[in-house]
């Protein structure tokens, strides 16, 4: 087992910094174990460049683990690469074939703007979350965990919702760039609770207008769902959908308030 | 062959100087949290926004404190090398988080967390904080779930829990096999809501790379923008860290690629006592490396060892599949050995009890690095969808990894670095030795002894950082008010950023031969052989001679190429390997200067005959609080001494 | 390097595309968010899908007689009965349509816009789409196709300046002139496959968009998009086909009682 090594050639996008522009370059890559993850591929040939005296390929990483959301580029014009519902650093050599060509590029998107080679700058999602995606508990004073009961169900899909890594990989398979399951995987993992009732509208007015400040508009694509690591529903997009249209049009004032 | 008892094991030149004061308050046990909370020095509402407090980590603990202190009032700035604060380090746990709850009704309570966290850190942690560690368990679990945290519930709409790591009561609260990502996500929340409602200035992809003193108090900190090398200083009353452990210290460890003990060791270079580095927690599932490019280990859930059974063949070199191998042939050595808790011996018993089999030779796999986990049992007795539904994930992460199927095929598993007890001391207060420096979470010393339980990190995270420091940080700044934060243009801070940029200039320009990682992974090839699941006198003197070697080595031979103005990977992790170079000595120091074996920390020359841990209460129950004195230069040792009064130190069995 | 006053937080990260302003009523506010213009493409296309169905159901007359289809067309024009005068329902509808047209349109154009800006560098290795469908990724086309083809149709059919025997009055005969053009029949045609696809993406999408999300019914959603397309993609194909296959012709329209030049067909 240990001896299957093969040997892939690897086209990657080299960008110094924001402002050079980029290209695209190709490395010869032996001694590929299929027990490596993608990311470890990668290390070696960052280990040789740096032999060579070239400098690494920059890509982010932390966890390796698939639950940071650190990692993530294009994989031969598939975001996270080829296995459905695994992150980058998920990937195992094992899924390619000795020979292989493979390209990888960084996530593109006006909203993630370029930091370094594959590297991207993802901070617009802190901001949509900035705009509303908490519920606000100060420390201390909160009820009894046990209170309220949560029926099973509603829970299970707050989960599924709230599994979402942040890695930008929904934006970079949209092709409009559209920030949506990201966006609605954030809502409704609030939305959904008993917790979360009382910010509800504010929630999704403020953050499907954060989020529009950056990110391009849904036509229902699926390509972010088929892309996301954690597989996130695209479900959650047409309620947060439902959720936007009502908080527009809830008249949240009080009787006998005055209109300004 | 327990040494002579009553002779004092310490090596010479290392006499315990200074005893350490942890300002524990009066009182009973039960009382005392309550009644310092009242004694303590309150600061004003309206005064709080008086004072700027830096925040470096977001990770449970960072991003609680954080938020938590931003609320009370006070101008907060936070710091994390992250691109976001949601990718913090905690994020990877999955296991679950300890409250005394109590809500199964099988018997737990506040006392019986404290206890039981007490005995599992081999009586090596103060019953004080131990204490108020359970007490405000019972708070954070409220906490989260007012924050929206999706805990794991039952039909009937209430929270679930089960038991985990050895523990006999269900008192740990889960979400799916990702509890860390969830906790985490409700502090990143809250912080993200105190950014946007009170003000909090967020300093993302930005490192810490020294602390910064004024008169002998925690003034500021100086930083290194990551993706323009800018270094700047930052200046408030106080500082806290909360930047995680140094697992990382062996290379390769489960912890995420970048974690590190750069903030830590900086501040213990201005000062601040580093206590119990040798406390090191070695996991026992983790996915055994498959070659020489391994990067990082992957935890396995330890919720595994509930249904798996752990056996490797009883004939040495056995070259048989697993299938082919008969039941008579097979080893269930925990089970033969610890009749009681069989697979669920504690974290510390069954790693080692897996190193012994793999070290006779016994190992499984291509590289007969591990153990069997097998599921075969349990899939016959209970069926494959019961161990579908409540492991799926992780057979599925396994078969991605390995490529193996492990409903067919038994996991193979081998024990890995995980966490670290050791860290910066502090007091009752979570204050360091430094003023105005305070720690929280994985980064200091902790509440967990010689040896952390299964889903008490989390829990320390959030006490330290929802319920602890918002008190305690009062303490230290009401007293004062009206001073102004030290200016960044004052000379502590010019120097400080001096050092830094030509730190940084050095390791660009020393062009060597060898990468950043070459270096780290001898490094930890060198503690984890000697200072790792087993060490010896022998080995850790060993160690102690071959680090300083690296560390040579990497002064001069180390490559770091491109340049500073833009983000450069390599750059941070030379910087960040240098400091391992440097508290990998102290670490294994420590370990050589405890002469016992206690929980993570296992010494060979000490162990009863049946290769149990041997503590040596009499001469190390203290707290060992090392003093930087320079590169090279022998640290000097403080302690703590420890005094039990509610907990009688025993000899763990889990026979 | 070294600097005397401490950066500002978060420097850098992604510049706005475009300021979505907090003010005006509630309507307007929604309107300008691109899930707004979501909600109106779907209840826009909704009400043409709704046409285009009545629409087809009515044109299927044109099998039965000549005079089955022009009364059909006079029926409209008398809607409801005598309870209003002449055309005005019509017009009512008429109008509904158009501004139904027109907000469609506008709110098509509006999120190309939005998307445009929000990939300005578009992906420089071959992207390899996943789950997108040529329909979904064609939606401007074939909604282009479509509008170009309505209004060569208003042209032809209701203002006849594109039909060299326009007949006002006679639909029957505009048509059938018409559709007997190859060229006229085959441009028909392209424009209802094009309309399938646009609808096979649309029917399906516009549950999404309004957030018509439910386990019981997500699988149904496919099966009715499929059918709803397939029936006004063929049922409206028949009619160029029919016409060039000479099943309708002027000749011998279907009328009643039967001609010694045309007789009843057997
Ligand atoms: C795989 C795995 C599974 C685990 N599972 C469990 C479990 O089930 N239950 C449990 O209780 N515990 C578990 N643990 C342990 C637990 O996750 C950690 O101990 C805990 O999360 C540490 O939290 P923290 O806030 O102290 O630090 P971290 O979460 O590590 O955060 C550190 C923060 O400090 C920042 N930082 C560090 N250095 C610097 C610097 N120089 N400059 C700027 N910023 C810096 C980082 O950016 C980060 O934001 C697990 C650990 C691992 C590795
Ligand atoms: C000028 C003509 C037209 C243009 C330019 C046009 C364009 C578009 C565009 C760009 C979309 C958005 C694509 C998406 O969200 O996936 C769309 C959606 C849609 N269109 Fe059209 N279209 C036209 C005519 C029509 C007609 C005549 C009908 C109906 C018979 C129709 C029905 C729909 C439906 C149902 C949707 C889906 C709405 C949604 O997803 O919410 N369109 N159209
Ligand atoms: C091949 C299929 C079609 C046939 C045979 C057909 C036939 C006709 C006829 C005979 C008329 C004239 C009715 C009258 O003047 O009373 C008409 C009008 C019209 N048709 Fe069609 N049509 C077809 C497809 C479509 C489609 C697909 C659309 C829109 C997407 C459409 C939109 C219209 C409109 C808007 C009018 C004008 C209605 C009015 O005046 O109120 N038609 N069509
Ligand atoms: S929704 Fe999925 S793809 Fe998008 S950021 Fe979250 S995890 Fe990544
Ligand atoms: S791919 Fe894009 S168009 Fe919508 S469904 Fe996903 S965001
Ligand atoms: S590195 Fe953390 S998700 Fe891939």
């Amino acid at each position: 087992m240990p001896d299957q090594q093969m040997r892939i050639t690897l086209t990657a996008w080299r960008q110094p910094s924001p402002e050079t522009p980029g290209r695209f370059e190709t490395y010869d890559v032996p001694g590929v174990s299929p027990d490596m993850s993608f990311l470890e591929m990668l290390d070696t040939v960052n280990e040789r460049l740096i032999h060579d005296g070239r400098e690494p390929i920059a890509f982010d990483h932390d966890c390796r683990e698939g639950i940071c959301g650190s990692c993530g580029m294009m994989i031969n014009g598939v975001p996270h690469g080829p296995e459905r519902n695994t992150a980058t650093c998920q990937l195992h050599m094992r899924k390619f074939s000795d020979g292989d060509h493979i390209t990888i590029e960084p996530w593109r998107a006006a909203g993630f703007p370029m930091i370094k080679d594959l590297i991207v700058d993802r901070a617009a999602f802190d901001l949509i979350i900035e705009s509303g995606g908490y519920i606000s508990a100060p420390t201390g004073g909160a009820p009894d965990a046990n209170l309220i009961p949560i029926p099973k169900p509603v829970a299970d899909a707050a989960m599924d919702a709230a599994a979402c890594i942040g890695c930008g990989a929904c934006v970079a398979a949209c092709p409009n760039g559209a920030a949506q399951l990201f966006t609605a995987a954030k809502i409704q993992a609030l939305n959904l609770l008993p917790q979360g009732q009382a910010e509800r509208w504010d929630r999704t007015i403020n953050m499907v207008e954060t989020m529009e400040s950056y990110f391009g508009s849904c036509t229902n694509h699926r390509e972010c769902e088929a892309a996301c690591p954690k597989s996130i529903s695209i479900d959650f997009i047409a309620l947060m959908n439902k959720d936007y249209a009502k908080a527009q049009l809830k008249q949240r004032r009080l009787v006998g308030q005055s209109f300004p | 062959m327990p040494a002579d008892a009553t002779a004092d094991r310490r090596l010479p030149g290392q006499e315990l100087t200074m005893p350490l004061d942890a300002k524990l308050p009066e009182g009973p046990l039960a009382e005392k949290w309550d009644n310092h909370k009242f004694d303590i020095k309150l600061v004003n509402p309206a005064n709080k926004r008086r004072f700027d407090i830096i925040v470096v980590g977001t990770g449970l603990a960072g991003a609680s404190a954080a938020a938590s202190l931003a609320e009370l009032g006070y101008n907060v700035k936070v710091v994390t090398f992250h691109d976001s604060p949601r990718r913090a380090h905690s994020i990877a746990a999955q296991g679950g988080i300890n409250a005394a709850k109590n809500y199964k009704n099988d018997g737990d309570s506040i006392f019986r967390l404290f206890y039981d966290t007490i005995k599992g850190g081999d009586y090596r942690s103060r019953e004080a904080n131990v204490y108020r560690l359970a007490q405000v368990s019972v708070d954070i679990i409220d906490q989260c779930v007012a924050q929206g945290v999706p805990f794991a519930r039952e039909y009937g709409g209430l929270l679930d829990n089960r038991s985990f790591g050895g523990a006999q009561v269900s008192r740990t609260f889960y979400a799916r096999g990702q509890t860390g990502q969830q906790l985490l996500l409700g502090a990143y929340q809250a912080l993200m809501r105190a950014v946007h409602t009170y003000g909090i200035e967020l300093y993302p992809r930005t490192e810490m790379l020294d602390l910064v003193l004024k008169d002998g108090a925690a003034a500021g900190i100086v930083c290194r923008d990551l993706n323009t090398g800018e270094v700047f200083s930052m200046s408030g009353h106080a500082v806290v860290l909360a930047t995680g452990g140094y697992g990382n210290a062996f290379y390769l460890s489960t912890n995420a690629k970048n974690s590190n003990v750069t903030a830590a060791w900086r501040a213990a270079k201005k000062g601040a006592y580093f206590a119990n580095p040798c406390y090191t927690q070695i996991h026992p599932t983790c996915i055994p490396a498959s070659d020489e490019f391994q990067s990082k280990l992957t935890l396995m859930s330890e919720s595994l060892r509930n249904d798996g059974r752990i056996w490797v063949p009883k004939q040495i070199d056995d070259a048989r599949r697993a299938d082919q191998i008969p039941e008579a042939d097979r080893d269930y050595y925990l089970e033969r050995r610890y009749p009681a808790f069989g697979n669920l011996v504690p974290r510390d018993v069954a790693s080692r009890a897996s190193k012994r089999e793999v070290d006779a030779g016994r190992g499984v796999g291509p590289m007969k690095n591990g153990v069997y986990l097998d599921f075969s049992d349990a899939i016959g007795r209970l069926g494959r969808p019961v161990i579908e539904e409540r492991y799926g994930n992780l057979f599925e992460m396994y078969e991605r990894i390995t490529g193996e199927d492990p409903y067919v095929v038994p996991m193979r598993i081998y024990p890995a670095v995980h966490y670290t007890m050791g860290g910066l001391w502090v007091d009752y207060n979570l204050m360091s030795n430094l003023p105005g420096l305070f720690v929280l979470g994985e980064a200091n010393f902790s509440d967990h002894g010689a040896n952390r339980l299964g889903a008490s990190a989390l829990m320390q995270g959030l006490a330290d950082g929802y319920f602890v420091i918002p008190y305690t940080i009062g303490d230290y700044l009401a007293p004062l008010l009206g001073q102004k934060p030290v200016p960044v243009d004052d000379p502590v801070f010019k120097d400080s950023e001096k050092a830094v940029d030509e730190q940084v200039r050095k390791l660009l320009s020393i062009n060597g031969n060898k990468t950043v990682d070459e270096l780290h992974r001898e490094l930890g090839k060198v503690v984890w052989d000697n200072c790792g699941m087993a060490r010896t006198e022998q080995a850790l003197t060993k160690a102690l001679s071959e680090i300083p070697a690296i560390r040579d080595e990497f002064w001069k031979n180390v490559r770091v190429l491109g340049e500073n103005e833009t983000r450069n990977q390599s750059l941070e992790k030379a910087g960040r390997v240098a400091d391992f170079l440097e508290f990998d000595e102290l670490m294994c120091l420590d370990a050589l200067h405890r002469n016992e074996s206690c929980g993570g920390h296992f010494r060979e020359e000490y162990q009863t005959e049946d290769g149990e841990a041997l503590r040596d209460d009499e001469h190390f129950a203290y707290v060992g609080a090392w003093e930087w004195k320079g590169t090279g230069a022998e640290p000097e040792l403080h302690n703590e001494q420890l005094s039990f009064e509610y907990v009688h130190p025993s000899t763990r069995s889990y026979k | 390097m070294a600097t005397t006053t401490t950066p500002p937080a978060r420097s850098g990260g992604a510049a706005p595309i475009r300021k979505i302003p907090r003010s005006g009523p509630p309507i307007v506010r929604f309107y300008r968010t691109a899930v707004g213009k979501k909600w109106v493409m779907a209840v826009t296309g909704l009400i043409l899908m709704s046409f285009v169905l009545v629409h087809l159901i009515g044109n299927i007359k044109l099998f039965l007689s000549k005079q089955e289809i022009n009364l059909y067309g006079e029926a409209l024009r008398d809607m409801p009965g005598h309870l209003l005068p002449r055309t005005w329902l019509l017009w009512f509808f008429r109008i509904g349509l158009i501004a139904a047209f027109a907000f469609h349109l506008h709110s098509a154009y509006g999120l190309t816009v939005i998307n445009r800006k929000a990939r300005p560098q578009r992906y420089q290795s071959k992207r390899d789409y996943v789950a997108a469908d040529f329909a979904s990724r064609t939606m401007r086309w074939t909604g282009i196709i479509v509008g170009l083809f309505i209004i060569f149709h208003l042209m032809d059919l209701t203002w006849g300046n594109a039909n060299p025997d326009f007949l006002r009055g006679d639909p029957y005969n505009n048509l059938i002139y018409s559709l007997q053009r190859p060229v006229v029949a085959v441009a028909y045609s392209v424009a209802m496959i094009a309309l399938g696809f646009h609808l096979y993406h649309g029917a399906w999408s516009l549950f999404q968009s309004m957030g018509i999300n439910n386990p019981k019914i997500n699988r149904a959603r496919r099966v009715f998009a499929i059918a709803f397309a397939g029936v006004i993609m063929i049922g409206n194909l028949m009619f160029p086909i029919a016409v060039q296959l000479h099943l309708v012709d002027l000749k011998c329209p279907q009328t009643q009682p039967p001609t010694a030049a045309c007789p009843a067909k057997s």
